[in-house]
């Protein structure tokens, strides 16, 4: 049964089908994060857009990760979320009045 | 069956990804942005991560998917704290539909008496 499924029900055809659609879709909402980035009203509206477009960056490396069978992008996606991390703090360093340096 | 739970766990990344990318683009205030969209982003890409574990097993990839879920978890979340506290620091009125903001309260009784 498990044998079945796994190569008669959901080959390795509708795998990649399905991975390219969620890949589209992920880029799609990167634009949502651009029209925010763009568009918001004030500066931590523009912050927030730069915050969720890095972690949706992470979910575009594992997928193209799957899809093209480069295992190496999973550790570009691991470095960047430290990289958003550190790139949001000092942001939010700078919002709060102080100096970079403090 | 790994196939399986790989499709559906990647389809809830997607999914919760799609809510907060929505709740981003038409929330009216800061705030609300950032708490839609923190919470349900990092959980769809936790998720989308857990589900290497179910494709390649206990390999060098799925470990490697698996080490990453804490750490984006505890980094967007503390990103995420420390930037609507300066925002709200920055000076960013709350919506219009908002009627108390406890924090500027809070904030009032310690510039009043400091060592209470």
């Amino acid at each position: 049964m498990r044998t079945i499924l796994n190569e008669y029900l959901i080959d390795m055809d509708t795998i990649n089908q399905f991975l390219s659609i969620a890949l589209y879709v992920q880029i799609a909402l990167c634009f949502f994060c651009l029209y925010r980035i763009i568009k918001g009203p004030t500066i931590p509206d523009r912050m927030v857009g730069i915050d969720i477009f890095g972690i949706l960056v992470v979910g575009i490396c594992v997928i193209i990760a799957v899809l093209t069978n480069r295992m190496y992008l999973i550790d570009i996606g691991i470095a960047w979320i430290i990289l958003s991390f550190i790139g949001t703090l000092t942001l939010a360093k700078y919002l709060g009045g102080r100096r970079l340096n403090e | 069956m790994n196939n399986i739970f790989f499709i559906v766990l990647m389809a809830v990344g997607v999914l919760f990804n799609i809510f907060g990318c929505i709740g981003l683009m038409r929330l009216p205030d800061v705030y609300n942005r950032l708490q839609a969209s923190t919470k349900c982003v990092t959980l769809g890409t936790c998720s989308i991560l857990l589900s290497l574990v179910f494709k390649f097993g206990f390999t060098e990839i799925g470990v490697k998917g698996l080490l990453a879920i804490p750490l984006l978890f505890f980094a967007s979340t503390v990103a995420a704290h420390a930037l609507i506290k300066g925002a709200h620091t920055f000076g960013v009125k709350l919506g219009d539909r908002c009627i108390i903001d406890e924090y500027e309260k809070e904030k009032l009784n310690k510039l009043k008496n400091p060592f209470n």
